[in-house]
């Protein structure tokens, strides 16, 4: 057979696609449960470094186990049974695009700027001497360029802030980026969300936040040079804080006294 | 042509005929993974083994392939190559595939790759064109990782996520230098780079 003729031509084509396509083909089924596994772990460490749990040296799913994870319906603030919705399978980031399981948020309430939320949620419970300690809460806006995913922790009062972490984003290194140095979240710790009235509060204001007085339980420094990054955070949480986010949740499980 | 040396294929890629600092080859991908050593240093290891076996695999069948689809079939076989290793990375080094994100798939457009499948795996035997492959590949990982270290020093005052300079924004008394981290200044220091071979080697200064 001639190098050129064109019979070869599709033998070779044909013969070198099937074998590349079987590689990685391979390569993409034989490693999909080490993958699938990396991420689960990735999203439970977050959870627990937010929850103030994490500890290097005890393995992710060890730890994990004294976090509760529940499905909760975001309007009414009501757990969904497993029977229902099953939180080990619930793909909660397919559910925001699905229509079925997701509602439009109208352009002058979507402070998030994420167009669609989801109707259901997990949120992930943790127990201390059998009384809740706190509750971590998943949130997701847009930042200056990216969609920014991270939890925010609530304590026991369900009003204190403990911890708040974006494990997905891609804003600017060393500045946008500055959202996840430590000491930048450390200064949420502590700060409320809502006031006596149980008016949302919260925000990160521009420069730095009043030390005391009124209203200094509500205000985080912002971030030099990445205010649109520090807004996006702030109208985010201030969202999924809100009363169409997690605030029914948050009263109901006050009122249960929880 | 004669038979080149196993040596000079090896080494002549780093400083001779080094591809971003002579042929200003793949300079796209060296402005995306230099913020950090470790990006850097993970991405030299992918292109060293993508480069070396895809040249590896042109050069097998490189007497099979009709002139008129070698383009595609160079392409195939360094795309595969390179989801081969995306997929692994994202299974064994989570946390690294993380931050490399795109930039492991784009592989696949960097030039240096498909230039020496064309340039030298078409024409030469397996063997050299393995070791043209790994020479190369280090050529660019030498240059990333030279960038990589200033952008890093200056950028984050770190090596390795070593913290060497302890800068303000962790209470330390380092101001970082805010241009290191964005991707431009990798541009400056590759023209650094570039000037600081071209006066030591002045062989690779091009004629007007």
């Amino acid at each position: 057979m001639a190098r050129e003729s064109l019979i070869k031509t599709y033998v070779v084509a044909v013969g070198l696609a099937v074998a590349c396509s079987l590689l990685v083909a391979g390569a993409a089924i034989g490693l999909r449960p080490l993958q699938e596994e990396n991420k689960v772990i990735d999203r439970k460490k977050n959870i627990l470094v937010v929850a103030g749990l994490h500890d290097a040296a005890v393995p992710v799913v060890e730890a994990f186990q004294q976090v509760e994870v529940r499905i909760v319906d975001i309007e009414t603030g009501e757990f969904v049974s497993e029977d229902k919705i099953d939180p080990a399978t619930f793909d909660q980031r397919a559910a925001a695009k699905d229509p079925n399981m997701s509602v439009r948020i109208p352009a002058e309430k979507d402070r998030a700027g994420i167009g669609r939320r989801e109707k259901y949620a997990l949120v992930y419970l943790v127990q201390k001497d059998g009384q809740l300690d706190q509750v971590v809460l998943p949130i997701v806006g847009k930042g200056l360029w990216s969609t920014m995913y991270g939890f925010l922790a609530v304590g026991d009062d369900l009003n204190t802030v403990r911890g708040i972490t974006f494990y997905e984003h891609a804003e600017t290194p060393g500045l946008g980026g500055e959202i996840d140095n430590p000491l930048w979240k450390d200064k949420w710790t502590g700060k409320k969300l809502y006031d006596d009235q149980g008016t949302y509060k919260l925000e990160v204001v521009k420069g730095a936040a009043a030390q005391s007085g009124p209203g200094a339980e509500h205000q985080i420094d912002g971030i030099s040079g990445a205010t649109l990054t520090a807004n996006g955070v702030s109208y985010s949480v201030a969202y999924w804080m809100g009363a169409d986010g997690f605030k029914n949740l948050l009263e109901r499980l006050k009122a249960e006294g929880a | 042509m004669a038979e080149p040396k196993t040596k000079d294929l090896l080494w002549d890629p780093i400083f001779n005929r080094n591809p971003i600092a002579l042929g200003v080859l793949g300079v796209c991908s060296a402005l995306a993974v230099t913020g950090k050593m470790q990006t850097a240093f993970v991405m030299t290891l992918c292109v060293v083994f993508v480069l070396a076996c895809s040249s590896f695999a042109v050069s097998l069948i490189r007497n099979q392939i009709p002139n008129s689809v070698r383009i595609g079939a160079q392409i195939t076989i360094i795309a595969t190559m390179v989801i081969v290793v995306a997929e692994i990375l994202e299974a064994f080094l989570f946390d690294i595939s993380k931050q490399l994100s795109v930039y492991v798939g784009l592989i696949i457009t960097n030039c240096i790759v498909m230039g020496r499948a064309e340039a030298f795996a078409m024409k030469n035997g397996p063997k050299p064109s393995f070791i043209d492959g790994i020479g190369h590949a280090l050529g660019y990982g030498m240059v990333l990782l030279v960038v990589a270290f200033f952008r890093e020093l200056f950028g984050s005052g770190s090596l390795f996520g070593i913290e060497i300079m302890k800068p303000v924004t962790q209470g330390g008394w380092y101001v970082t230098n805010g241009l290191m981290v964005l991707p431009p200044s990798a541009f400056f220091l590759i023209t650094f780079m570039i000037w600081a071979i071209r006066t030591w080697k002045p062989d690779q200064i091009e004629e007007d």
